[in-house]
């Protein structure tokens, strides 16, 4: 508390500086812009003193922030009287802050008065109301406040003169010279300002180029007399370089640690039972991020508690237990911090929503029926909105989600909610790991290298001889990736460093799968070299209008290299990936939410119809004269094989020179082409299927791209058209368990497995797997690596063969180290297998020896 | 006080050479001469932006004087020195053949510049000096620097 407290006097004084000028600045030119900050600057000090129990404070503060309000809103014309009683609340403010940064509490006095002063500025008629009636908050507030002060005085008036370690003290008094007390506290650590971190990473990266430079020079001269002490360098810099960036980092519980109390306490005042339930709480991100989500957050929990949960006698009645949950969680994602907080409490009203959007004239009536819901509930982000039906001291004043939304864009996150009638509301807060340093993967376009953001790389996938192929929609290239089509960018030919692919061309390189702000794509290089952790630095002006780069830096081995920007490398592709920004934000995380559909008509029927992309192996269209009749149906002579055709309701052959759509599916050595009017459009859309009943050959229908839609139900149609389709694989999809450290190595197998037909998932490491078998997940099999640190691969197999659900799951190891003793040592342990890494197709079969072992046993 | 030659004390310009032409530089705004090596090609960049490079830690953006006059490319390999400047605030190298002494002009051999003088010299030269040595062009390191508009009419 001592040091929330500290901080608290720290923030709030920095913020009342700025309060006095923005009044000032009010009164002689009363502009929106101003009077919103200003109402937002004292919301943040009421919010933070209701937290603390600082009751004095936030009555005064709630007084001003009430006049504030009307201000705001246009209710009342700011007056000097207004103004100034609204400076002499601030006032107050700093006093009773003076006060508590002394003493630890807040000083005893009385500010009815003021209080009163203000709210008949707000009162209708103002000017003329006595005192304390339009308070109706106020006694609500203060019992609960008050109970709480004592914990804070408590232990307070001593420390200054006996020395005891009570820091609550010692912050305050910081800034003055450090004095003989203080030097005899257990000091465990202290505050360091942030430009001063700054400087020292900075003065690091440079240590690092210098030790480069020196080990290049070293190295041309072989062996001297310099050797020994430069490797001793280069180490200590090393470890310097991880030392400070390790000193910015924090775990984001650090900022969470107000909230169990904060959620307590609004409890009670709402007369609520609320359970706040915390996870991930030890990831670590950037202490300025850290600082800059801070109240962001507290803002979302306050929602949460205030509107998102219902009362008990609601939830009683909606058939829920009585207390409501806000679940807070936090897990790194890629270079990304992602953050959820979700209630189950009622959701968000729409149609209050929607109307309130229609009234504060945020929107017309004609475009709001074209938003859908996801649009609708987005309007909470708007500044100036707010749903709650009467103002409480808790929120509800419409400050809160658009200030979330400003500060978390502001560092380059983003926001967004998603809500469901009845079972409550998930705000999704994606943030960057830190500002100044990403992991780069170091990619490379003819001569030239580039950086490309780790966090947006899904995935990698090599391609010319021993790897996929590129395939050809008209002169754009594209590569099949479990059955989706990506449009692919090559790189050199985007940035002029080669002429443009030639289609068909034979082309040899990686694909670097990247999730860039409109979904997904591919970009094409000619070579990959591992990640590197760098310090993004600005581009110069003369170049800030390259949309491709995001900025630049340099290298470990001082040479400097561009930042690829994945959302400006689409654009200059003029990539259009439709709507799938929206889908994918809300969905990057559980890509299942959202489904590629394939849009097209057949049959002669007007009713668009959809079948995941996924399942169709190509889109042909094939001239009217390669369609025969063989046996009982149409078939086509297809890469070399006779590809039965099926059409999707009633058929005509086309004229002869006309060509026929259709889609190819493809399974092993089947082939079925489903013949097909016309194709209409690739989306990616989140897919709320209504089942239709007993419509043969269809799944249902949805609306999709604003349409009704039937979606077919495609093993209905390959069954037809190949009795034996499914005959063959006879189960379902084996599920493989990967444990590789490696996420270098974990892009190159994944990928390889998934297209092999496994289902995979992955862990970064033994503990997350063992964490899964507690979870109950199961699998097919097991794939390890045997060095990681933590629990290595023997030891992961002994944990799991000591007993529980997978104690008899074949497990396969993989492994750098092939020898002889090592593949006995791995047989001995009672691995089914042991293989290369790197050699996809003995990993396979290993996999598939081991996995039809089992079957075969079972 | 008149704007564009304020003082009557001779000026100091760095004196550099572009395809047999000698310009000149003003000193005060020169921060650092050093060989014009290890330049990171920049896609898609204007005209005349040859790169970024990392001046002793600090990523600085180079230009091609000879681009920005409109003469013909350097021989590929050729040396290049890069003489690093300051413009609001950041620095620039700007890249040219070689680079000579520093040469005090005194304000009487300060001429005009022709207005025969080629479209994109016009744009970027501040004035000519008539020195022992010869025509000395000083260059003007914020009309090199600008860039956009300015780039395009110099370039056309």
């Amino acid at each position: 508390m001592d040091d929330l407290i500290a901080e608290f006097l720290t923030e709030t004084n920095e913020a009342l500086a700025e309060l006095d000028t923005a009044l000032v600045q009010l009164e002689r030119a009363p502009d929106g812009e101003t009077l919103a900050r200003i109402f937002r600057l004292v919301h943040t000090v009421k919010g933070t003193c209701g937290f603390f129990g600082l009751s004095r404070l936030e009555g005064v503060a709630h007084a001003a922030e009430n006049l504030l309000g009307l201000y705001r809103d246009g209710e009342r014309a700011v007056t000097p009287e207004g103004v100034s009683a609204v400076l002499a609340s601030i006032d107050a403010i700093r006093t009773i802050m003076a006060g508590l940064a002394e003493t630890g509490a807040e000083p005893p006095g009385d500010d009815a008065a003021l209080r009163a002063r203000l709210e008949a500025l707000a009162a209708p008629e103002a000017g003329a109301v006595p005192p304390g009636q339009e308070a109706l908050t106020e006694p609500l507030l203060e019992p609960a406040a008050e109970c709480e002060e004592p914990e804070l005085p408590g232990p307070l008036p001593t420390p200054a003169n006996d020395g005891a370690p009570t820091p609550l003290a010692a912050a305050p008094a910081a800034p003055a010279a450090g004095t003989g007390a203080e030097a005899a506290l257990p000091v465990q650590a202290i505050r360091v300002s942030l430009p001063v971190l700054d400087d020292l990473m900075t003065l690091a990266s440079e240590l690092v180029l210098v030790r480069n430079q020196l080990l290049q020079v070293a190295r041309s001269q072989g062996d001297s007399a310099f050797s020994a002490p430069l490797q001793r360098l280069s180490r200590i810099t090393s470890e310097l370089q991880e030392g400070v960036m390790k000193t910015r980092m924090q775990p984001v519980s650090a900022a969470w640690s107000k909230l169990p109390r904060l959620v307590r306490d609004l409890g009670q005042e709402l007369g609520k039972r609320i359970e706040l339930v915390m996870t991930g709480g030890e990831t670590e991100l950037d202490r300025q991020v850290l600082e800059l989500i801070r109240d962001p957050l507290t803002h979302m929990v306050r929602n949460c508690a205030d509107h998102g949960l219902e009362g008990p006698e609601e939830r009683r009645r909606a058939g829920k237990p009585e207390a409501g949950r806000i679940l807070l969680s936090a897990r790194q994602e890629g270079g990304r911090i992602l953050i959820q907080i979700a209630d189950d409490g009622r959701g968000l009203d729409l149609d209050r929503v929607r109307r309130r959007a229609l009234e504060r004239g945020l929107v017309t009536e004609a475009a709001l029926a074209g938003m859908d819901d996801a649009d609708v509930a987005r309007f909470v982000f708007r500044p100036g909105f707010s749903t709650a039906e009467a103002v409480t001291a808790v929120s509800g004043r419409g400050v809160g989600m658009d200030v979330v939304r400003t500060n978390i864009e502001r560092i380059g996150g983003s926001v967004d909610l998603r809500s469901s009638a009845g079972r409550g509301t998930t705000l999704t807060i994606r943030i960057p790991l830190t500002l100044a340093i990403i992991s780069g993967l170091i990619v490379q376009a003819e001569a030239e290298r580039f950086a490309v953001p780790q966090a947006a790389v899904v995935e990698l996938v090599r391609v010319g001889p021993g790897g996929a192929t590129l395939e050809w929609v008209n002169v754009a290239p594209v590569l099949r990736l479990r059955g989706q089509l990506l449009p692919l960018v090559p790189l050199g030919a985007l940035l002029g460093l080669a002429p443009a692919l030639e289609a068909g061309a034979a082309v040899e390189g990686f694909v670097a799968v990247l999730h860039a702000d409109a979904g997904r794509f591919g970009l094409l290089v000619d070579g990959v070299f591992d990640t590197e952790e760098i310090v993004v630095k600005p581009v110069a002006p003369i170049l800030r209008d390259l949309a491709a780069f995001s900025g630049n830096t340099i290298l470990g081995d001082g040479g400097v290299i561009m930042i690829l920007d994945p959302g400006g490398v689409a654009r200059l592709a003029g990539l259009s990936l439709g709507r799938a920004g929206e889908a994918e934000a809300e969905g990057a995380a559980q890509s299942t939410d959202t489904a590629q559909l394939l849009l097209f008509r057949a049959g002669g029927q007007p009713t668009p119809l959809a079948v995941p992309l996924g399942l169709v192996a190509r889109l042909e269209a094939l001239p009217a004269e390669s369609i025969e009749l063989v046996g009982e149906g149409p078939a086509v002579q297809y890469r070399g094989r006779l590809m039965p055709l099926l059409p999707v309701g009633a058929w005509s052959r086309p004229q002869p020179g006309a060509t026929q759509q259709m889609l190819v599916f493809q399974e092993g050595e089947r082939m079925l082409g489903l013949m097909v009017d016309e194709i209409l459009d690739v989306v990616q859309e989140p897919l709320a299927l209504r089942p239709s009943g007993a419509r043969p050959g269809f799944l249902g229908s949805a609306i999709i791209a604003g349409r009704g839609t039937d979606v077919l139900d495609c093993a209905h149609w390959l069954r037809l058209g190949d009795p034996a389709w499914f005959g063959h694989s006879g189960g379902p999809v084996p599920r493989l368990l990967v444990v590789e450290d490696s996420g270098f190595f974990r892009q190159i197998v994944v990928p390889a497995l998934s297209s092999a037909g496994y289902a995979v998932t992955e862990c970064a490491d033994a503990a997350a797997a063992l964490a899964l078998r507690e979870k109950g997940a199961m699998f097919d099999a097991v794939l390890t690596d045997i060095e990681m640190p933590g629990m290595d691969g023997f030891d992961l197999l002994a944990e799991i063969r000591r007993g529980g659900p997978w104690a008899a799951l074949p497990v396969v190891a993989l492994t750098s180290r092939t020898g002889p003793r090592d593949m006995a040592r791995g047989h001995a342990a009672g691995f089914n297998d042991y293989v290369a890494k790197f050699d996809r197709d003995r990993v396979l079969a290993a996999l598939g020896r081991a996995i039809s072992g089992l079957r075969s046993a079972a | 006080m008149s704007a564009p030659t304020p003082s009557a004390e001779p000026r100091l310009l760095l004196g550099l050479t572009l395809a047999g032409r000698f310009c000149g530089l003003p000193v005060p705004c020169v921060r650092d001469v050093l060989r014009g090596e290890a330049i990171t090609r920049v896609p898609l960049a204007p005209p005349g932006v040859a790169g970024v490079l990392n001046l002793r830690g600090r990523i600085v953006t180079a230009v091609e004087l000879r681009s920005r006059l409109g003469l013909p490319a350097a021989e590929p390999g050729a040396a290049r020195m890069s003489i690093v400047v300051e413009h609001e605030g950041e620095l620039y190298s700007l890249l040219a053949d070689a680079v000579r002494e520093v040469l005090p002009v005194p304000p009487e051999a300060r001429a005009m510049a022709p207005e025969t003088l080629g479209e994109a010299w016009r744009g970027h030269v501040a004035a000519i000096h008539q020195l022992a040595e010869g025509l000395l062009i000083e260059l003007d390191p914020a009309r090199l620097l600008a860039f956009g508009r300015d780039a395009e009419a110099g370039l056309a």
